[in-house]
């Protein structure tokens, strides 16, 4: 299924593959939806010229096999995991473009992903996963890419999971990979667990759709999401996942899960200490007011604002 | 009170106001910002040179001890401003967020031109 499913997803332009000029493509204006809305904004050809201005409404109706997508690695001192990482997918995505988002790295990541000729976005200093993936989202947009899959670049998501992923934008905005939800065998215990699985079914009860996991960073965004979060992804603690989504599902985005079996990570172990996941929950729960009590975002109004 | 309390408290509320207006004069702080420390010093000032005020005032709301009601304004003035500071430092800091993503972004932009022009040209950074 997964080299049909590949096929499909692909758009002509990445048929180029990876880092071998396709990024001079990139440069050129693109038929893409995306690239349309964005060139809308600062065209400055009379009317009759433009390239047709694509509703929000036919994006969502868009078949997959116009989908371009982009895989964003947020990566902070990742140079023991992305190598690897990185060889993998382009193994087994080999035409699928991919982008490193050096969070202000200070050890070998940047090298590492420009010695395999993956294109690095290079922050000057640590902003966050929030922060890592806003930039992402806005280099997708402005390159043409209309589909952005996150992958931890710690090596615990499969990049073979991602084809998947795109596939399942064809019904929503955003896909994210769930844990807990089926696959693979990883499971967190006791408070930490009860903590995200409370915040998966509230958020889910929000998005109108049923979530085992709200939390993971593996996540696939559509053209609408992608337009949406270069212009709002928050960069506070547990921003990129809770208060994305709900931003996400207040503008009236669809959110979908798909079960991802999750691996090993490299380093770190994550906790179970019933305080930890107290102060977890808390945090998670205020972010979640917050993000509920303010202003909802109009799509529209994001893609203006960028 | 005595002669020299007096004089300290005209003392301490002259050096807020003269520091306040130096540091406006050499534009070392923004007038948004020094509004609120103008203002402390002025009531300051106005409380030092005229004790007979602060009485006044501490009996008019009901408060017992007048340096109480010294005490009291200060602290909610100290307040507001931190809570303004706090607010303003979440600004820049979101400023500075979108500056780090528009820099990185720019510099792969700058990347992939100078390769275009140049290909043989190794990349500083690389």
């Amino acid at each position: 299924m997964l080299t049909g499913v590949d096929d499909d997803v692909l758009h002509p332009a990445c048929l180029g593959g990876l880092g071998d000029g396709s990024e001079l493509d990139e440069l050129r204006p693109s038929a893409d939806d995306t690239e349309n809305l964005h060139a809308s904004i600062v065209d400055e050809r009379p009317l009759s010229a433009r390239p047709r201005k694509v509703a929000i409404a036919s994006i969502t109706v868009m078949p997959s096999t116009s989908l371009r997508p982009l895989i964003v690695l947020p990566a902070f001192n990742e140079e023991q995991a992305l190598g690897p990482l990185l060889d993998e997918i382009s193994e087994a995505l080999p035409r699928i473009d991919c982008l490193v988002v050096s969070d202000g790295s200070r050890d070998a990541t940047v090298a590492i992903a420009r010695s395999r000729g993956v294109t690095v976005v290079d922050l000057p200093f640590n902003l966050g996963v929030g922060g890592a993936m806003r930039a992402g989202f806005r280099y997708a947009l402005r390159n043409g890419y209309s589909a952005v899959v996150q992958v931890d670049a710690d090596g615990q998501h499969d990049p073979r999971d991602v084809p998947r992923l795109v596939t399942e934008l064809e019904r929503a905005d955003i896909v994210i990979g769930a844990r807990f939800a089926g696959a693979g065998d990883y499971n967190a215990r006791g408070p930490r667990r009860w903590a995200m699985k409370v915040l998966a079914s509230v958020i889910g009860r929000i998005a109108d759709t049923t979530l085992t996991d709200a939390t993971s960073g593996f996540k696939a965004s559509g053209p609408r999401a992608v337009s949406l979060f270069a212009a709002t992804y928050p960069a506070e603690y547990l921003g990129d996942t809770v208060e994305a989504l709900v931003i996400a599902a207040r503008a009236g985005l669809r959110i979908r899960q798909s079960p991802v079996a999750m691996r090993d990570r490299q380093g770190g172990v994550p906790s179970h200490h019933p305080v930890k996941a107290a102060a977890y929950l808390a945090r998670a729960s205020m972010a979640l007011i917050f993000a509920m009590t303010r202003p909802k975002v109009q799509l529209s109004k994001a893609e203006a604002a960028r | 009170m005595s002669t020299m309390t007096y004089l300290l408290g005209i003392a301490a509320a002259v050096i807020a106001l003269v520091s306040v207006i130096e540091l406006l004069r050499r534009r070392r702080l923004r007038e948004r910002h020094a509004i609120w420390w103008i203002l402390a010093a002025i009531l300051a000032l106005v409380g030092a040179l005229f004790p007979a005020t602060v009485a006044w005032l501490a009996t008019v709301l009901g408060v017992g001890l007048p340096s109480n009601l010294v005490f009291f304004i200060s602290i909610v003035l100290l307040f507001l401003v931190n809570l303004q500071h706090s607010a303003e430092l979440t600004d820049l800091e979101d400023k500075t967020r979108t500056l780090a993503e528009e820099s990185a972004l720019q510099k792969v932009r700058l990347e992939r031109l100078e390769e275009r022009i140049d290909p043989t040209r190794d990349r500083p950074d690389a």
